[in-house]
C-alpha cells in the first residue's frame, strides 16, 4: 500500500476543452450519486445474503445445540427465514427504510437501539485519529521532502524512511497494547481502558493514528517529491516566486490531490481498525458489538453494524471524491 | 534478470528483509520439531509467572514456556499467512486479468465489480466471510484471502491495461498471437516485479490481519495457537507482566517487516534505472579550448546576454559527466538567436543554465554570466536576490504547454501571480493586468479565459497564455525551449508569428530552441549549431543552407527532407551515434561520424574560432570545399 | 501485394465520429501518404484497418474481399510511432519477429528455418543478423524502428501501414528509415499506407496523398499535384504552415 510503484508514464490524454462549466458539474454528481447507490445496493445485498451464506441453520447456531426444536422454530418464524428468498429480501429492503434493524437474537433488543447508542464512542474515535493523522502527516511530508529533495540530507531520509516503515508496519492494536504497558500500566498518566473523560481518549486515539500517519507522511513525501520535479513547478521557478509560494501554492495542493485518494482509504481502514483498537481498550463503541455477536452468532447485529460501518465508508469515500472534484477540476471529466 | 534479482541482496534494506525473512522461514521450519514439547509442557508450579532464568518471558495461565510459545506459533502463522496470500493472490489475478480476457461488457463488469468491492476497508471485509465461514483458523483463511483479493485485482486490472495499452501489445494483436498468449508472454511479464512487490506487501498485511483476528478471538482457536492468540492470552495479564502480550507482538512485527522491507527493496531494485555508466567512459578534464568571443561591433551595452565559457555537470558514477562544455556566446538587444541540435545536445540544458533553472545535483559553472548588464554569477550586494529582474525582464517557454500549467490553479491566477510578487500590484490590479497580456497574445474573450483551468484550454491557447504569462513584466529576453514540438502545423506557426510579433512590439531578444532547422531559420537571425555539448557553428540563418563550414551542420540540413528535396535521390543520413555526455572521445566529438575525419580530429578538439562575417566554428576542416561532403554523404 | 480499399468508413467512439464516411484506395505496389493534424483521424483510421478501432458504417477490402482481422494470418501489418514501446523489452528482438513469422498452413517452421528467415528480415531491414539475440534496449530508436518494420514484414502481410514512424525519430535517423522505406517499396513493392504530420516526409516517400481533417479526406490526388496545385483551403493551410516554406508567418488565424 505505502510503496508507489514506478510504472511507465500513463499515454498523454488531451482533454477536450469544455465549454459550460455548470455541465461538467452536473454530470459529475450524476456519475458519483450513481456509484454510490450501486455500491449501497451492493453494500445492503451482501449484509442480507451474509446470513444466507453461512453453512447450516444460522438460528440453530446462534442458539446452540442444545435449544428446544420449538424455540428454533418459532425464531426462524420471527426472523421470517422460512419466507422464499425473494419475500426476505424485499422485506428487508422495507425494513431498512423505515430504519428497522431487527432486533438481536440473544438480547431482543432492537439492533437500531444498541447502534445509536455505541456509535457516537466509535465515531468519534475515528473523527479524532484521522484528523490527528492528517495533521502530523502533511507538514511532516511536505517537510521531509523539500529537505531531502534531489539527493539532500541522506541522513534525514534514511531516518524518516525508516521510521516510517517500521511505524507503519505495526498493527494498531499492537500499537495500543505497547502504549497501555508504557503510559497506563508503567506511568499511570492515562487509564488502562474504558471512555470516560478527556484523557481517556488519548491513547486509543493514538494507537489509530500513529500507522496510518506514518504511512500517509511517507505518501505526502514521495507524491510532494514527484510533484517538485513537474513542468508546472518548473514554470513556477522560472517565474521567480519564493520558494514558500512554491511549495505551499504550486506543489501542495497537487501533492494533496494525489494523496487524497489513498487518504481516503487509509480513513476507510481507520474506521475498520476502530474494531481492533476498541477491543484493546474496552471501548464502548461499535467494534466491541461486532466482534461480541460475531462470536455469539447473532447475526442481526452483525447485519446491523457491518452496514452502518459500510455506511460510514461509502460516506467518506464520497466525500474524498467531492473534494479531490473541488482541489483538482480534471477529476470531474473523469471516467466513472 | 537474474543479476538484478541478486542486487536485492546488496542492498541494506534487501539484506534486513530478506534475512528476517530466512529467520522466520527457519523458525517455523524447526522450532516446532525442536521446542515443540517444551512450549506444551504444563507447569503447575509457575503459573502466569514472570520473566526469569528459567522462563525468559514467563508462562501462561498453565504454566507453559511463553518463550517457547511464541517461536512454535511461527509456523501455524507463517503457514495461515501464505495459503491465504496464495488464495488471494490467484483470484486477484483471475479477476484482474478477466477484463483483458474477456473484453467487452462482461469485462467491464468484473471491473465495476473490483471496483466496488475495494471501496471497503479489508478489515471489515474479513468480518463479514468471518462471520460467513465461522470462526477459527480455516474460516480466517478463505475470509482474509477472499479479503485481499479485490485490492489485488484491482492493482492487476491498472497494471495489465498499462501494459496491454501498449503498441507491442498491439503489435502482437495484429500478428495474429492470441489473447491468451499476449497474456502470457507479453502482459504478465512485463508487469510481474510490481505484482511480486505488491503480493510481497499484501502478505506482511495479511500476517497482521491474522494477528488482528486471532486477537479478537476470531482466528485461530485453542488448543492451537499463532501469535495472535498468544497476544490475546496475554492481554488480560498485563497489568501483572507485559512482556506475555508484548513478545508475540513483536514477532508479528519482525515478521510483517521482513515481508514489508523484502518487497521494498525488490521495488527500489527495479525502479533504478540502469542505463549510466560501463566504466569505459571517459570524461575529458576540466580544461575546455579556449573560446574567442568578438564583439567588436558591440558594446557591451548592447548585448542582452553574455555567456562565456557555461558548462553543466552532473556527479556520475564514475565521475562527473558534462552534457554541457563551455558554452560561449552573446545575444545582442533584440535579437532572434536559434540553437538545433540532436536529443542530447545539451541544447535545452544550456537554455535552463541560462535561466537558472538546472537543480542539483548538476552545477553550472561559468566564466562569465551577464543578463541586462547584471552579473548573475554574484548575489548582489544588498542581499537580494536576482529574482525581480530576471521574474520581470526574462520570460521563458517550456516545449509542453500540457504539463507547464499548475493544473489545479485558473489561467489567469497562474499569471497574475508574476504582477503580485515583482511589480508590487494589488490582487485586483494583478488580474486586471493578466487579462490584458492574455489579450495581447491574442486569446478570444480573455475575461472567460482568465478563469478557466489548464485544462480547459487547447495547447496552442496554452504556448499563447505561457507566453503572455512572460508578457506581465517587459521581457529583454524570452527563451523558448522547442515552443512548437509539441503543437500541430498550422497551431505551430501561429505560436511562431506571435513570438515575432511579441519580439517586435516588446523589443524582446529571443533565445530558440529547436531540433527543427527550418523552425529556426525562420525565425532566427543567427544560429548556433551544437553537437555533444559545444558550439560547433555559429552563422547567420540566412547562410544556414547554402555556406555553413561545419560537417555536421550541413548533414543537418541536408537530412531533413524540405518541401523541395529531390524525391529522386536518397536522403542524407548520418551514420553512427550521437555522443553519449558520459563518452565523449578526446578530440573532435562528430569525429567518428564525420566523412572529413583525419587523425588530427581523432585528436585534437577543435577550438571555436571566428571566420569571415562574424561567424564562428569549431572543425580542422571548416575551409575545405563543400563538395567533398556531399559526395561521401551519398554514399552512405 | 495488393490493394486496400476504403469503401465509406465510419468510426465513432461514444458520441463522437473519429471517421466519417472515409474511401480510401492504396492501390497494389504503391505508398499512399496520408496527412493531417492530431484529431483528424489518421491514426484511428490504421488501427481500423487492422481491427483495433471499431468499425460502425462501411467496409474495408482488401483486393475486392472484406478484410481478415481474426485468426492467426493477418493480411495488413503495422509499424506503430514510438520505437519504445512498439517492442517488448523482455524478448529479444529474434523472438519479436519470430513471433509474427509467416507460419504456412502445412505446418510449423523448423527451428532452422525460423533462424535462416529472421536473419533474412534482419538483413533486409539492413541490421546485423546477429542483432537477432539482442534485446530493445540495446538498441537505438532508429534500430529498433528498423526492427518493427522487419516485425511487418514478417507476417508476409499483403500492406503495410505506417503510422508516424519517423515522428519520434533524430532528423539523422529519420533519413535513413525514409530510404529504407522507399527501398521496400521499390524492390519488394510493397504497397503501403504512409501516415505523417510532415508534409515534407510524405511528399518524400509518397505516391499519393490524401489530407484528412476532422474525420473526412478534403483532397486525395498525385502527390505532385495535391502539394503542388492544392485545391482544398485546409491543404493550402497545411502547405502555408511549413516552417521553411514561402509564405510563413504571413496569415493570422485563430488556435
Amino acid at each position: 500500500m505505502a510503496t508507489l510503484i514506478p510504472a511507465a508514464a500513463p499515454p498523454r490524454s488531451v482533454p477536450k476543452p469544455q465549454g459550460r462549466l455548470g455541465g461538467r458539474w452536473t454530470r459529475f454528481a450524476l456519475r458519483r450519486t450513481g456509484r454510490l447507490l450501486v455500491s449501497l445496493w451492493v453494500l445492503v445485498t451482501v449484509s442480507f445474503l451474509m446470513i444466507h451464506l453461512v453453512p447450516g441453520d444460522p438460528v440453530r447456531a446462534a442458539l446452540g445445540m442444545t435449544a428446544p426444536t420449538e424455540l428454533v422454530e418459532a425464531k426462524r418464524q420471527a426472523l421470517g427465514l422460512d419466507d422464499p428468498l425473494l419475500t426476505q429480501y424485499v422485506h428487508y429492503l422495507g425494513n431498512l427504510l423505515h430504519g428497522d434493524l431487527g432486533e438481536s437474537i440473544t438480547t431482543q433488543l432492537p439492533v437500531s437501539e444498541t447502534i445509536s447508542q455505541r456509535l457516537p464512542a466509535t465515531a468519534s474515535l475515528a473523527v479524532l485519529a484521522f484528523l490527528v493523522a492528517i495533521a502530523v502527516a502533511i507538514p511532516l511530508g511536505v517537510a521531509v521532502a523539500v529537505a531531502t529533495r534531489r539527493g539532500r540530507r541522506r541522513r534525514t531520509e534514511l531516518a524518516f524512511a525508516g521510521s516510517s516503515v517500521v511505524l507503519g508496519a505495526i498493527p494498531d492494536f499492537l500499537v495500543g497494547v505497547a502504549l497501555v504497558a508504557v503510559f497506563a500500566v508503567g506511568l499511570g498518566w492515562f487509564p488502562v481502558a474504558g471512555r470516560t473523560d478527556a484523557s481517556s481518549y488519548v491513547l486509543p486515539v493514538l494507537a489509530l493514528a500513529i500507522g496510518p500517519a506514518a504511512v500517509l507522511a511517507r505518501i505526502v513525501r514521495v507524491e510532494m517529491l514527484s510533484v517538485l520535479e513537474t513542468d508546472y513547478v518548473r514554470t513556477a521557478r522560472a517565474k521567480r516566486l519564493p520558494a514558500r509560494r512554491i511549495h505551499l501554492r504550486h506543489a501542495l495542493p497537487n501533492a494533496v490531490t494525489a494523496t487524497l485518494t489513498l487518504g481516503g482509504m487509509l480513513l476507510a481502514s481507520m474506521i475498520a481498525g476502530t474494531v481492533l483498537v476498541e477491543n484493546v481498550f474496552a471501548w464502548p463503541g461499535l467494534g466491541s458489538t461486532i466482534v461480541q455477536s460475531i462470536v455469539t452468532k447473532d447475526y442481526p447485529v452483525v447485519q446491523g453494524t457491518v452496514l452502518v460501518y459500510g455506511l460510514g465508508v461509502l460516506v467518506i469515500n464520497t466525500l474524498v471524491d467531492v473534494a479531490l472534484a473541488v482541489l483538482d477540476p480534471r477529476s470531474t471529466i473523469g471516467e466513472l | 534478470m537474474s543479476q538484478r534479482w541478486f542486487r536485492i541482496v546488496k542492498t541494506p534494506v534487501g539484506i534486513v528483509g530478506l534475512g528476517l525473512l530466512a529467520l522466520i522461514v527457519l523458525l517455523a521450519v524447526f522450532a516446532p520439531i525442536l521446542w515443540g514439547d517444551k512450549a506444551s509442557t504444563v507447569d503447575t508450579e509457575n503459573i502466569l509467572a514472570g520473566p526469569s532464568a528459567q522462563h525468559w518471558f514467563g508462562t501462561d495461565n498453565l504454566g507453559r514456556d511463553l518463550f517457547f510459545r511464541v517461536l512454535v506459533a511461527t509456523r501455524l502463522s507463517l503457514t495461515l499467512t501464505l495459503v491465504a496470500t496464495a488464495l488471494g493472490t490467484v483470484i486477484g489475478l483471475v479477476l484482474g486479468t478477466a477484463p483483458q480476457l474477456l473484453g467487452g461488457r462482461l469485462g467491464r463488469l468484473v471491473t465495476a465489480l473490483v471496483n466496488v468491492f475495494v471501496a471497503f476497508p479489508g478489515l471489515l471485509l474479513v468480518l463479514v466471510f468471518a462471520v460467513i465461514f465461522g470462526v477459527g483458523a480455516r474460516g480466517a483463511v478463505l475470509a482474509i484471502g477472499l479479503a485481499v483479493a479485490p485490492g489485488l485485482a484491482r492493482l492487476c486490472q491498472t497494471l495489465v491495461a498499462g501494459v496491454a495499452g501498449l503498441e507491442y501489445v498491439a503489435a502482437a494483436r495484429i500478428a495474429g498471437v492470441n489473447r491468451f498468449r499476449i497474456m502470457a508472454r507479453h502482459v504478465l511479464p512485463n508487469v510481474a516485479e510490481p505484482l511480486i512487490v505488491n503480493v510481497t506487501i499484501t502478505a506482511g498485511a495479511i500476517l497482521l490481519s491474522f494477528a488482528g483476528l486471532s486477537f479478537l478471538g476470531l482466528g485461530v482457536q485453542a488448543p492451537e495457537y499463532d501469535w495472535g492468540r498468544l497476544m490475546q492470552d496475554g492481554l488480560s495479564g498485563i497489568f501483572v507482566h507485559p512482556l506475555a502480550a508484548l513478545a508475540p507482538g513483536i514477532m508479528v512485527v519482525l515478521a510483517g517487516l521482513a515481508f514489508n522491507l523484502t518487497g521494498e527493496a525488490i521495488a527500489g531494485v527495479f525502479g533504478i534505472s540502469t542505463t549510466t555508466g560501463t566504466g569505459t567512459m571517459q570524461v575529458p578534464s576540466g580544461e575546455t579550448p579556449v573560446t574567442e568571443l568578438r564583439h567588436d561591433h558591440e558594446a557591451d551595452g548592447d548585448l542582452v546576454l553574455d555567456v562565456r565559457d557555461l558548462s553543466v555537470t552532473f556527479p556520475g558514477v564514475n565521475g562527473p559527466v558534462r552534457p554541457v562544455r563551455g558554452v560561449s556566446f552573446a545575444i545582442a538587444v533584440g535579437e532572434a538567436v536559434g540553437v538545433v541540435g540532436e536529443s542530447g545536445s545539451g541544447k535545452s540544458l544550456t537554455a535552463l543554465a541560462i535561466a537558472g533553472l538546472v537543480e542539483e545535483p548538476a552545477s553550472v559553472d561559468a566564466r562569465h554570466l551577464t543578463f541586462c548588464g547584471t552579473d548573475l554569477l554574484e548575489e548582489p550586494a544588498n542581499g537580494q536576490t536576482h529574482d525581480k529582474l530576471l521574474g520581470t525582464s526574462l520570460a521563458v517557454v517550456f516545449q509542453d504547454p500540457m504539463t507547464s500549467f499548475n493544473p489545479t490553479m485558473r489561467i489567469g491566477a497562474q499569471l497574475a501571480e508574476v504582477g503580485r510578487h515583482h511589480q508590487g500590484l494589488d490582487r485586483k490590479e494583478a488580474s486586471e493586468r493578466a487579462v490584458d497580456r492574455l489579450r495581447a497574445v491574442r486569446v478570444r474573450d480573455p475575461e472567460r479565459r482568465a478563469r478557466q483551468y489548464p485544462f480547459e484550454f487547447s495547447g496552442g491557447m496554452r504556448q499563447r497564455a505561457m507566453i503572455g504569462m512572460g508578457l506581465m513584466g517587459s521581457p529583454r529576453l524570452i527563451i523558448a525551449d522547442e515552443p512548437t514540438t509539441a503543437l500541430d502545423v498550422t497551431v505551430q506557426s501561429q505560436v511562431l508569428a506571435l513570438l515575432q510579433d511579441v519580439r517586435r512590439e516588446e523589443g524582446a531578444a529571443l533565445l530558440l530552441i529547436s531540433h527543427d532547422v527550418s523552425v529556426v531559420a525562420d525565425v532566427c537571425d543567427r544560429v548556433l549549431v551544437m553537437y555533444a555539448g559545444r558550439i560547433v557553428e555559429d552563422l547567420p540563418t540566412a547562410d544556414l543552407r547554402t555556406r555553413a563550414r561545419h560537417p555536421y551542420t550541413r548533414a543537418l540540413v541536408a537530412a531533413v527532407p524540405a518541401m523541395t528535396t529531390d524525391v529522386d535521390a536518397p536522403l542524407a543520413t548520418i551514420p553512427g551515434h550521437p555522443v553519449e555526455p558520459a563518452q565523449v572521445p578526446v578530440g573532435c566529438a562528430y569525429a567518428a561520424r564525420c566523412p572529413l575525419a583525419t587523425q588530427r580530429c581523432l585528436e585534437q578538439d577543435p577550438t571555436l574560432t571566428a571566420g569571415p562575417g562574424g561567424s564562428r566554428v569549431a572543425c580542422w576542416h571548416a575551409t575545405e570545399p563543400a563538395e567533398v561532403l556531399t559526395a561521401q554523404e551519398a554514399i552512405a | 501485394m495488393s490493394t486496400l480499399e476504403f469503401d465509406h468508413v465510419t468510426v465513432r467512439y461514444g458520441a463522437s465520429t473519429v471517421l466519417d464516411e472515409v474511401s480510401l484506395i492504396v492501390p497494389d505496389g504503391e505508398i499512399v501518404g496520408l496527412v493531417g493534424e492530431s484529431g483528424s483521424g489518421k491514426s484511428t483510421l490504421a488501427k481500423a484497418a487492422v481491427g483495433l478501432a471499431p468499425v460502425h458504417g462501411g467496409q474495408i477490402l482488401l483486393d475486392g474481399e472484406p478484410i481478415r482481422l481474426r485468426g492467426r494470418h493477418r493480411p495488413v501489418q503495422m509499424v506503430f510511432q514510438d520505437p519504445f514501446s512498439s517492442l517488448d523489452p523482455r524478448m529479444t528482438i529474434g523472438e519479436s519477429i519470430a513471433e509474427a513469422l509467416y507460419r504456412p498452413e502445412s505446418g510449423r517452421l523448423s527451428r532452422a528455418g525460423r533462424r535462416v528467415e529472421i536473419a533474412r528480415l534482419l538483413e533486409l531491414v539492413h541490421l546485423d543478423a546477429g542483432r537477432a539475440g539482442h534485446r530493445p534496449g540495446e538498441l537505438s530508436g532508429g534500430q529498433r524502428q528498423r526492427v518493427a518494420l522487419a516485425r511487418a514484414l514478417a507476417g508476409r502481410p499483403r500492406l503495410v501501414i505506417a503510422d508516424e514512424i519517423t515522428s519520434a525519430l533524430d532528423v539523422s535517423v529519420q533519413g535513413a528509415v525514409l530510404n529504407l522505406v522507399r527501398e521496400m517499396q521499390r524492390e519488394l513493392g510493397l504497397s503501403m499506407l504512409f501516415i505523417s504530420h510532415n508534409l515534407a516526409v510524405v511528399r518524400y516517400v509518397a505516391s499519393q496523398v490524401a489530407v484528412l481533417e476532422g474525420g473526412r479526406i478534403v483532397e486525395h490526388g498525385p502527390t505532385a499535384e495535391v502539394l503542388g496545385r492544392p485545391q482544398h483551403d485546409y491543404t493550402r493551410q497545411l502547405l502555408a504552415a511549413i516552417p521553411g516554406g514561402h509564405d510563413t508567418l504571413t496569415k493570422e488565424t485563430n488556435a
